[in-house]
C-alpha cells in the first residue's frame, strides 16, 4: 500500500517540495496544508511591484499576478488552503488541524517558513505593518499614499526595499537601523554605507544606532521615541526586523531540535525523527560548501533547492533505501531591487571576515560594482551591484570548484 | 515542448539563462532572447529556468 505523505506549509517550499516528491517517485497521497488561503505564490514583488503599482486590487486580485503556476505533475495533490496545522505527533503520524480534526500521515514535509517578529516597544498598534502576506501588502499599500511620513524599522534587505518603494510613492522616508549601515551583517561596512549613500541622495533618510523605545500616538502611531532621547514623526511604521520561525506545530516531540528553525542533517531528513524533511526557511541544515555548521538560509533559491534534496531523501527513506550518498551543496542566491541599484549575491557574503571590491566605485554604484567575500582566506560570497546578466554565470559557477573544508 | 516568457513581467535577471542556456540567453544589452521551442530532451532544464525566474515569468507547455 503506497503513503500519504503531509506538507505543512503551503508557500514555495511547500508547492516545491510537493513537485519534487512526485518528480523522485512517490506514487501515493500527497497532501499540503496551508495556513493562508491562497495557493502558493511568489513573495518578492510584495515588497517591490505589488507594493509600489497603483491598483486598488485585494489580495486576491493581487494573487493572481504572483501565484505559481501548478505544474501537472501536482494536479492530483490536495491543497488543503486556510488550514492551519495546530500539532504534529511524528511518534504515531497525525496531525491535529485548528479545526478540530485529524489527519494521519506516513511521511511529513515542515515546510511552516516563517513569520515577521514584531517590536515589543510601548504603544498603539494602528499604522503599524510588518510585510509577508498579500494581507500585509494590501494594507501597507493604501496607507504609502504622497506626502505620507514612513519610518522603516530595520534596515535589512526587505526594509531597504520597502524604503525604496515608499519614496517612490511619495513619501517622506526614513530608515532606522540600530547596528550601522543599511545591510550591513550582509553587505559588510564599506559597501553597506556606499548603498546607505546611495539612497541618501535618493532622498531616503537613515537613522543608524539608536532602536525604538516607544510609538507614540492614542489610537494610532504617530512617530517613534528612540533611544538615544530622539524622535521621529510617523504616519506609517513598517516593522522589519526579522522573521520567527512557525515551529510551534512541532513541540511535543521529544528529541527534536526547534532553537532555530528545524535541525536537520545534510539530507534535511529532520534530526531525532523518522521520515520527517525540513525545507525551506526553517531548515537548518550544514552546507559544505562553506563547513559543517547548520545554519538556516532566508534566501529565496533555497526553498526550490531543499525541496529536490528533502523529497528525494524522504521517498528514499518511506521504501526503505538509503538517501542519496552526495553531499548537499547547494549555492544560496539572492536579489534585492532598490531604487534604481540591483543587488546580487552567490554564496554567503554574510560569513565573511574580509571584502574586496574587484571592480567599480563605492561612490558609483550605479554603473555596477563587484564585490568579493573571503573567510580566512576563502572564498565564500560575491556580491554584484547593477551588473549585466551575462556575469552572473561566472560569479555562480565559482562557486562550484570551491575546495570542500579539511 | 513550448517556452514562453512574459515579457511584461521579465526584468532581465538571467537565472534562466544559468538554468538552461539551450533556450534562453542574455545578450549584449544583457536583455533576454529566447527560443519559443525546445526539444523535450531539456524539459528538467528548462523547467528548473522556470522555477527559479524571479517574477515567474516563464511558462513551459507540455
Amino acid at each position: 500500500m503506497s503513503s500519504h505523505i503531509a506538507v505543512v506549509g503551503a508557500s514555495l517550499a511547500g508547492l516545491r517540495a510537493a513537485e519534487q516528491l512526485r518528480a523522485a517517485g512517490h506514487p501515493g497521497r500527497i497532501t499540503v496544508y496551508g495556513e493562508e488561503p491562497h495557493p502558493p505564490y511568489n513573495r518578492p514583488p510584495l515588497s517591490k511591484e505589488l507594493l509600489g503599482g497603483d491598483s486598488a486590487d485585494n489580495a486576491e486580485a493581487l494573487h493572481a499576478r504572483v501565484a505559481f503556476r501548478r505544474r501537472a505533475s501536482v494536479a492530483d495533490v490536495d491543497f488543503r488552503l486556510g488550514t492551519r496545522v495546530e500539532q504534529a505527533d511524528l511518534g504515531s503520524g497525525t496531525l491535529h488541524l485548528a479545526d478540530g480534526s485529524g489527519a494521519s500521515f506516513d511521511g511529513l514535509v515542515a515546510a511552516t517558513g516563517l513569520r515577521p517578529r514584531r517590536l515589543a516597544a510601548p504603544g498603539p498598534r494602528a499604522g503599524r505593518h510588518v510585510l509577508r502576506t498579500l494581507e500585509h501588502c494590501v494594507a501597507l499599500r493604501d496607507e504609502l499614499t504622497p506626502g505620507t511620513s514612513v519610518v522603516v524599522v530595520g534596515g535589512g534587505f526587505i526594509g531597504c526595499e520597502v524604503a525604496a518603494t515608499a519614496l517612490g510613492r511619495g513619501c517622506a522616508v526614513t530608515v532606522v537601523e540600530p547596528t550601522g549601515a543599511p545591510m550591513n551583517r550582509v553587505l559588510g561596512p564599506a559597501l553597506a554605507a556606499a548603498v546607505q549613500r546611495h539612497h541618501e541622495q535618493a532622498g531616503i533618510r537613515f537613522v543608524t544606532g539608536p532602536s525604538v523605545a516607544a510609538f507614540d500616538g492614542r489610537e494610532r502611531v504617530t512617530g517613534v521615541h528612540l533611544t538615544d532621547g530622539s524622535a521621529l514623526g510617523a504616519d506609517v511604521v513598517v516593522e522589519s526586523v526579522g522573521s520567527v520561525c512557525n515551529t510551534e506545530w512541532l513541540a511535543g516531540n521529544p528529541g527534536i531540535d526547534r532553537t532555530d528553525g528545524v535541525l536537520t542533517d545534510n539530507n534535511l531528513a529532520v534530526a531525532g525523527a523518522e521520515r520527517a524533511v525540513a525545507v525551506g526557511d526553517l531548515a537548518r541544515f550544514p552546507n559544505p560548501l562553506f563547513d559543517d555548521v547548520p545554519r538556516r538560509v532566508e534566501h529565496w533559491s533555497i526553498p526550490t533547492d531543499t525541496a529536490r534534496r528533502a523529497a528525494t531523501t524522504l521517498v528514499a527513506e518511506l521504501v526503505g533505501e538509503a538517501p542519496d550518498a552526495q553531499p548537499f551543496a547547494p549555492i544560496p542566491s539572492f536579489w534585492s531591487d532598490q531604487l534604481d541599484l540591483r543587488l546580487q549575491s552567490f554564496g554567503s557574503p554574510a560569513l565573511a571576515d574580509e571584502v574586496v571590491v574587484d571592480e567599480g566605485d563605492l561612490d558609483d554604484l550605479g554603473h555596477g560594482l563587484l564585490a568579493t567575500y573571503y573567510r580566512d582566506g576563502r572564498h565564500v560570497g560575491s556580491v554584484a551591484v547593477n551588473l549585466p546578466p551575462a556575469r552572473q554565470r561566472a560569479l555562480r559557477e565559482a562557486f562550484l570548484s570551491l575546495p570542500s573544508p579539511a | 515542448m513550448k517556452v514562453t516568457v512574459d515579457m511584461d513581467k521579465c526584468q532581465d535577471h538571467g537565472q534562466c539563462a544559468i538554468a538552461a542556456p539551450v533556450a534562453f540567453r542574455m545578450n549584449d544589452e544583457g536583455r533576454l532572447e529566447y527560443q519559443g521551442e525546445a526539444s523535450e530532451e531539456y524539459r528538467f532544464e528548462v523547467e528548473e529556468a522556470a522555477d527559479v525566474c524571479p517574477v515567474q515569468a516563464i511558462l513551459v507547455g507540455d
